[in-house]
């Protein structure tokens, strides 16, 4: 009796170190973005200011990589939103010979290690011809963006495509008014919270993209760069909080947006 | 007499799972048709059957006189109150009972005049602009039976529509259903695995085990002449005599059926047979007596029941047990 009294206290103190040793680090990142001292990162700070943020922005040099990697997410997620609802259509509907192995082929990009994906497809560029370019980034990231999308379309579509389809057709719905107006509708949510993730994941995205870009800086790939050089350091700390917030923001309402779905689509049940 | 269904010897099997296996079966129209039988004896499949969702291996369905055979289940006259009510999740309850007349074009206006009145038939005035989520057990119940309705279907099939409400709100819904029911004339083909609903609610009752239609017959037939051992244990409980004891007790050497309420307890001597008390169950309007019986070995004991106001024998006390010649049924099927 008196360990299972215990035990839970344990569990907690350790829970409560782990989540703490994950997540102070982040909270360092974000006090240097305040700090006096440009060149180390000493601690406590010797004082606190807010000259960083007019600095990154005059800074000329982040620019152009903020904009790539917007532009690179923004085409990825737009692809792997058509590409990925469209597999997963096509997966959930009929029942053919290999469709496991297909489904499995489709989800592989996210259990390979980036470095492998990164490889092959350099690899695959240089065989082709390919130059590097934006495109090449961008066919780098919907490999795992497709996965996303993918993943959460098929979750849905599953569960849609039993009882919610059955009492649409049951009503004299055709098979095109079930999809316009019970599939559709509650795939919304799963698309936008798909979309938002894969978009997330691309922002941030470093190692294929440091095999798929060339020259070319993506955000992530320029602060790695900036953290060698001992200059205004704290601009690569106010980086790092505009890439959090880009990339934060839509996984949390993803994960909202996936939950909410859940409860209203398990509340016709 | 119009039949709504007929079942010609219908089978379903998936693999060697034979859910529906040679079902033969005929649905008079305007009947209050219930389907019973225990978990996984195949009723769910059979109502599949019959709202197109599922296609017989063997056999043919006619609905209305008409082959069903390659009619697909957006083309029935046929709705379904769902197992578990699959209402619209992202639509309000106007537009889930709306649906069905959207889907077949009919204009907005008299969309909205007949699904306003099948609310109020279902007593639920003034929900529309809720959503399903926001409805408790009995109110989704409800909106899936007026989302059904409002299709005027000729044959209505309900899949255990009562199964997911409290016993309190169970009651008043099997009166509510059977009333609705009478009022519209429709035939209900009613799923259930509770004897006492099927009873209760139903003019004729098929009872199912094991993907077999075992018996037909309105609840009264059933409940006194089951036709099988199946069907006397599992519709009410009866006591199922093996033939030995059926023949001791003077009659053939058949499987014979008692009804614990036909049988008297009565002084040790003055009945039909000999016992001993050998468990009590109160049961509020009377209490129900196990008696041991002498007689061939591993027979169960012959239960009676004695209503409330005879004071119940005490346990172990020998009794005599009695009854009247046509309180033994016997049965033609083991
Ligand atoms: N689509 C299916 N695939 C395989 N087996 C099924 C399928 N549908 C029903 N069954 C089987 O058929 C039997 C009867 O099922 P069902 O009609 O749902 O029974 P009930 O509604 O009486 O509980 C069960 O053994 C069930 O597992
Ligand atoms: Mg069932």
């Amino acid at each position: 009796m008196r360990s299972d009294a215990r035990l839970p206290l344990a569990l907690t103190l350790a829970a409560a170190g782990g989540l703490m040793f994950l997540h102070l680090p982040i909270l360092l990142i974000f006090l240097y973005a305040f700090t006096t001292d440009e060149r180390t990162y000493q601690f406590p700070p010797p004082g606190y200011t807010l000259q960083w943020f007019g600095v990154t922005w005059n800074r000329a040099d982040v620019w152009p990589p903020l904009w790539l990697s917007l532009k690179v997410a923004a085409v990825a997620t737009t692809l792997a939103l058509l590409l990925g609802s469209l597999a997963a259509a096509a997966l959930s509907r009929a029942s053919f010979f290999g469709r496991e192995q297909i489904s499995l082929l489709i989800i592989l990009p996210i259990a390979l290690p980036g470095i492998i994906t990164g490889m092959s497809l350099r690899s695959a560029y240089a065989v082709m011809d390919i130059p590097f370019s934006t495109l090449t980034i961008v066919l780098g990231h919907a490999t795992f963006c497709i996965v996303i999308v993918y993943n959460n379309a098929v979750a849905r579509l599953r569960r849609l495509s039993g009882a919610l389809a059955e009492a649409s057709a049951d009503l004299g719905a055709n098979a095109f008014q079930t999809f316009r107006f019970v599939i559709l509708p509650n795939m919304g949510s799963a698309l936008l919270a798909g979309g938002m993730l894969a978009f997330a994941l691309s922002f941030d995205e470093v190692i294929v993209t440091t095999f798929t870009a060339g020259q070319q800086s993506t955000l992530p790939i320029w602060m790695l760069n900036e953290l060698v050089r001992p200059r205004q350091r704290p601009v690569t700390n106010v980086v790092a909080i505009v890439v959090f917030a880009t990339t934060f923001v839509p996984i949390l309402l993803a994960y909202h947006l996936t939950r909410g779905g859940d409860a209203t689509a398990g509340a016709g049940k | 007499m119009t039949l709504a269904v007929e079942f010609e010897n219908v089978s379903r099997h998936f693999g060697a799972v034979r859910a529906v296996d040679g079902v033969d079966m005929a649905i008079p129209e305007g009947a209050f048709f219930a389907m019973l039988g225990p978990s996984g004896s195949g009723k769910t499949t059979c109502l599949r059957l019959i709202s197109g969702f599922e296609t017989p291996t063997a056999g043919t369905i006619r609905i209305f006189g008409q082959d069903a055979g390659r009619v697909p289940p957006n083309r029935r006259n046929v709705n379904t109150v769902f197992q578990d009510y699959a209402l619209f999740p992202h639509m309000t309850v106007q537009q889930n009972v709306e649906y069905g007349l959207m889907v077949k074009g009919i204009d907005r206006r008299t969309r909205a005049r007949r699904a306003g009145e099948m609310l109020g038939l279902v007593q639920l005035d003034g929900f529309g602009p809720r959503r399903p989520g926001e409805l408790s057990g009995g109110q989704r119940q409800r909106v899936a039976l007026a989302r059904a309705l409002v299709n005027e279907p000729r044959v209505l099939l309900l899949d255990e529509p009562l199964g997911a409400l409290d016993l309190k709100l169970r009651e008043a819904m099997q009166d509510e259903l059977k009333a609705l029911q009478h009022r519209l004339g429709i035939t209900f083909v009613f799923v259930t695995h509770d004897q006492g609903e099927a009873l209760s609610m139903a003019d004729r009752v098929a009872v199912f085990s094991a993907g077999r239609l075992v018996q037909v017959g309105s609840p009264a037939e059933v409940y006194d002449r089951p036709r099988t051992r199946f069907v006397a244990d599992f519709v009410g409980s009866s006591n199922v005599l093996p033939p030995a004891l059926a023949a001791r007790l003077g009659g053939p050497a058949q499987w014979a059926s008692l009804r614990p309420e036909a049988v008297r307890i009565v002084a040790p001597g003055a009945g039909r047979i000999d016992g001993r008390v050998v468990a009590l169950r109160f049961l509020g309007a009377g209490t129900r007596v196990a008696v041991a019986v002498a007689g061939p070995a591993g027979a169960p004991p012959v239960v009676a029941f004695a209503p409330a106001g005879q004071p119940p024998p005490a346990e172990g006390s020998p009794v005599g047990l009695h009854w009247a010649d046509a309180a033994l049924h016997l049965m033609e099927g083991e």
